[in-house]
């Protein structure tokens, strides 16, 4: 059986390195940060380390249904697709950062992508 | 609904209740304080393997192997088997040796526990009177020899432990002093490291005896010590931060002032703004913040924008419970 995307990319070294980077782009985001508001660091630390793991197709628990019900109240109050792109786009920067080859970002990213439709309830 | 056995007795636990809410209701003894993860007072042990990662979150990883939990943070997934702390196990006797004020509203609270474990500067524990009336406090001196131990208590107006210690507490009186807790201290590494930090009130208690630590491992790193409050009548130790600022060159101290106008050699405005503003680039810092739960709410967030790494963030909130 070929190698995960998630251990292609450095495991969770890399889901490490990559949370950081990429939370500090979506708060300094006016576009999205508002969702984000008033919440525990840690928690929302870890919360992005499970985000991460599961673009990079790594053990999770998540099921599309989960992503539904997480996201329910943030569609509610307005999350749409311009949001998902920023956050697409932060995942891509945040990879491009940590020089993850093109392709695994690409890889990554088209799993991001596949839950677009769950995370914004439609 | 989930099943908690204490030795030969079976609890139930409601479907979202958490374990020491439960037991409470069911007359088990437990003590506790904040309510929320912080102050560790509530800490029971599983026995059996169920997963309890959430209640477990911040718990050093010998106890997490052991199978401890906070049973305030705690909804159990299945049934689960319990054992209570021995009391006994977790408390060691301590004695009042000096009580004395540090400003209007803020004593100075000496106590010897010769028992006393291991501990480092900047870590609580919790104090627990006669009557088992329980808080935490922070620890504000590095280890003596006299076994002693500085706490800094601000009063709160209708506080229960803290207006005891303020109005009744004599020298010579007994206390109870549990194993030292939490993650808020200074470790020997990185000297060359910036350390940024930002306490309000009696958040300098811990503060302090963190900067004691790092200098007496010979840090090297800048150290900058922000210490607020809304009037100058409720900052202390001035004089003897100046005067360590003046001793140490790596050493820099700005007390501040949110209300009113700051006279000279103040600044004028909430801590962490201060802070902010004097240091716009934490990239590498490490940073202490203690005190007021929404300064460092705040200011965490602030800190990791301006480039601080979460890892290298440690706080001590100082919540105070409001259920009892
Ligand atoms: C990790 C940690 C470290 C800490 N370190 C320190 C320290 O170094 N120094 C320090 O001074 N403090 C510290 N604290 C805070 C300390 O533990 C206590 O919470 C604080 O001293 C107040 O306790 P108290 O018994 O005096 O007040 P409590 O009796 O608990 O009351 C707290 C406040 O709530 C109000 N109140 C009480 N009951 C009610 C009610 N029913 N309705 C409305 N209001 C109510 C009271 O008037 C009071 O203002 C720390 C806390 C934590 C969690
Ligand atoms: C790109 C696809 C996305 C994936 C794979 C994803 C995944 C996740 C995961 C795994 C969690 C943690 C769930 C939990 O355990 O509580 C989470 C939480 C969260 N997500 Fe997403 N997410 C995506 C898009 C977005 C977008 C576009 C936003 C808003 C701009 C967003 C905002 C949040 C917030 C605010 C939380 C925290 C919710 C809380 O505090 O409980 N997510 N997401």
């Amino acid at each position: 059986m070929s190698e995960s995307l998630y251990d292609r990319i450095g495991g969770d070294a890399a889901v490490n390195a990559a949370v950081e980077l990429f939370y500090r782009k979506v708060l300094a985001d006016y576009r999205i940060n508002r969702f984000f508001d008033n919440t525990d660091m840690e928690q929302q630390i870890a919360k992005q380390k499970a985000f991460f793991t599961m673009a990079f197709g790594g053990p999770n628990n998540y099921t599309g249904g989960d992503m539904r019900t997480v996201h329910a109240k943030m569609v509610k109050n307005g999350l749409d697709d311009s949001h998902f792109d920023a956050v697409m786009e932060h995942l891509g920067a945040s990879l491009t950062e940590l020089n993850v080859p093109a392709e695994l970002i690409g890889e990554a990213a088209a799993i991001a992508e596949s839950v677009r439709a769950d995370v914004l309830g439609k | 609904m989930t099943k908690l056995t204490i030795g030969e007795k079976d609890y139930n636990c409601e479907p979202d209740e958490v374990v020491l809410d439960a037991l409470l209701r069911q007359d088990v003894d437990i003590s506790y304080a904040c309510r929320q993860g912080t102050c560790q007072t509530c800490l029971l042990r599983c026995t059996d393997k169920v997963p309890l990662t959430k209640s477990q979150s911040g718990l050093k990883d010998t106890l997490i192997n052991q199978g401890y939990f906070l049973s305030c943070l705690c909804v159990p997934e299945q049934d689960m088997t319990i054992k209570l702390p021995e009391q006994s196990d977790f408390f060691s006797e301590g004695k009042v040796v000096v009580n004395e004020m540090l400003n209007r509203n803020t004593i100075l609270l000496v106590v010897e526990c010769q028992d006393i474990l291991e501990y480092k500067a900047g870590q609580f524990v919790n104090l627990q009177r006669e009557d088992g009336l329980t808080r935490s406090y922070s620890i504000s001196n590095i280890p003596q020899q006299s076994k002693t131990l500085e706490f800094h208590i601000r009063r709160l107006p209708g506080g229960q432990f803290s207006e005891w210690v303020h109005d009744e507490i004599k020298v010579g009186d007994q206390l109870l002093v549990s194993e030292p807790q939490g993650h808020c201290f200074y470790l020997p590494d990185r000297k060359e490291q910036g350390i940024l930090l930002v306490g309000t009130g009696s958040g300098l208690a811990p503060l302090a005896g963190i900067i004691s630590d790092a200098l007496s491992h010979g840090h090297t790193g800048t150290i900058h010590l922000f210490h607020g409050s809304s009037e100058l009548e409720d900052l202390y130790r001035i004089d003897e931060m100046r005067q360590l600022s003046r001793d140490v060159v790596n050493f820099n101290y700005t007390p501040c002032i949110s209300r009113g106008e700051a006279p000279e050699g103040f600044s004028s405005g909430r801590a962490h703004k201060v802070a902010l503003d004097a240091l716009p680039d934490l990239t590498g810092w490490r940073v202490f913040l203690c005190g007021h739960p929404e300064m460092i709410a705040e200011m965490k967030t602030q800190a990791f924008l301006k480039g601080a790494s979460v890892a290298d963030i440690y706080t001590d909130a100082f919540h105070v419970s409001v259920n009892e």
